[in-house]
């Protein structure tokens, strides 16, 4: 392990740990290591859509908890299939929750977008003005939005300029654009990836010190 | 912790200078990640990568808050 990777604290060992072994070791066929694993993800799954049911309106909690069942379902399959993965730098229910997590998580946004159009047009760049950096920021900032609009027309492709606006101007969750666009989440960072640093890079090519504007 | 989940206009078109982690290896090391974040506050100087993607990246940095407020809920539980 090389120092950067050391943890700052060790974790604390408990029955979770213990779970891993035996799920290990029996799988399915331990049907206590299968409820107590499903019973963790269920805690993360509620936990998650406790905290976040304010956005969703008005959702009857019937459907609430249907949600959070589905996500720890799911959760469990996905935990199942990467067990080998777990390597004990952190504490296996950590690292669990994180998949019950994920799935509520995308559950939630999906579900608080499913009446809500996401408009994915590369023209729409065209509407984008300065005035949207907020007020009381540095003049170089709006001068800089200023010039990055010229460059999302002029430097980057119809569809990182349409994932772009979506992801990054829209506030479109990129699991609702994955969904919207037959892709994977992966796949559209890289497109926004790219696209930034495309936009950087003529930046800085137009002679824009973006450490100091952006400090 | 300091991920902007609302960052201004630019800061979200351009994302993070530094090199970055993709959604999957963020994924894959979220919890450790996520602990040190529960114990020191500063995750992100062992582990800059991941720090620049959850910088750039709102579901990821999203799924960051969740997991170290369940941690810290669960602590409170085991004290309580």
């Amino acid at each position: 392990m090389r120092p950067h990777q050391r943890p700052a604290t060790t974790p604390r060992r408990g029955a979770a740990d213990d779970l891993v072994g035996r799920l290990r070791e029996h799988g399915t066929e331990d049907h206590q290591a299968v409820r107590e694993l499903h019973g963790l993800l269920l805690r993360g799954a509620r936990f998650e859509v406790g905290r976040r049911a304010a956005t969703l309106g008005h959702v009857r909690s019937e459907e609430l908890d249907d949600l959070a069942l589905q996500a720890a379902d799911d959760a469990f399959v996905a935990v199942l299939e990467k067990l080998d993965d777990f390597r004990g730098e952190s504490r296996f229910s950590t690292w669990a929750y994180k998949f019950a997590l994920l799935e509520a998580g995308v559950r939630l946004r999906r579900r608080a977008w499913q009446h809500r159009e996401v408009v994915v047009d590369a023209e729409r760049w065209s509407r984008f003005s300065s005035s949207a950096e907020p007020v009381g920021r540095q003049l170089d900032r709006r001068e800089l939005l200023d010039a990055i609009s010229d460059l999302v027309a002029s430097e980057l492709t119809p569809r990182q300029r349409a994932v772009l606006v979506a992801l990054a101007i829209d506030g479109v969750p990129i699991d609702v654009l994955a969904e919207r666009l037959a892709t994977t989440r992966g796949a559209l960072y890289k497109t926004l990836h790219d696209a930034r640093r495309k936009l950087r890079s003529a930046l800085a090519a137009a002679g824009y010190d973006l450490e100091s504007t952006l400090s | 912790m300091t991920h902007d989940r609302h960052p201004s206009p630019v800061d979200a078109l351009l994302g993070p200078s530094e090199a970055e982690a993709t959604c999957d290896e963020c994924f894959a090391r979220l919890d450790v990640y996520a602990e040190r974040e529960a114990a020191s506050g500063d995750a992100a100087s062992t582990m800059p990568r991941l720090a620049a993607h959850l910088r750039g990246c709102p579901a990821c940095a999203e799924d960051l808050e969740s997991l170290v407020a369940l941690l810290v809920a669960d602590a409170r539980a085991r004290r309580a």
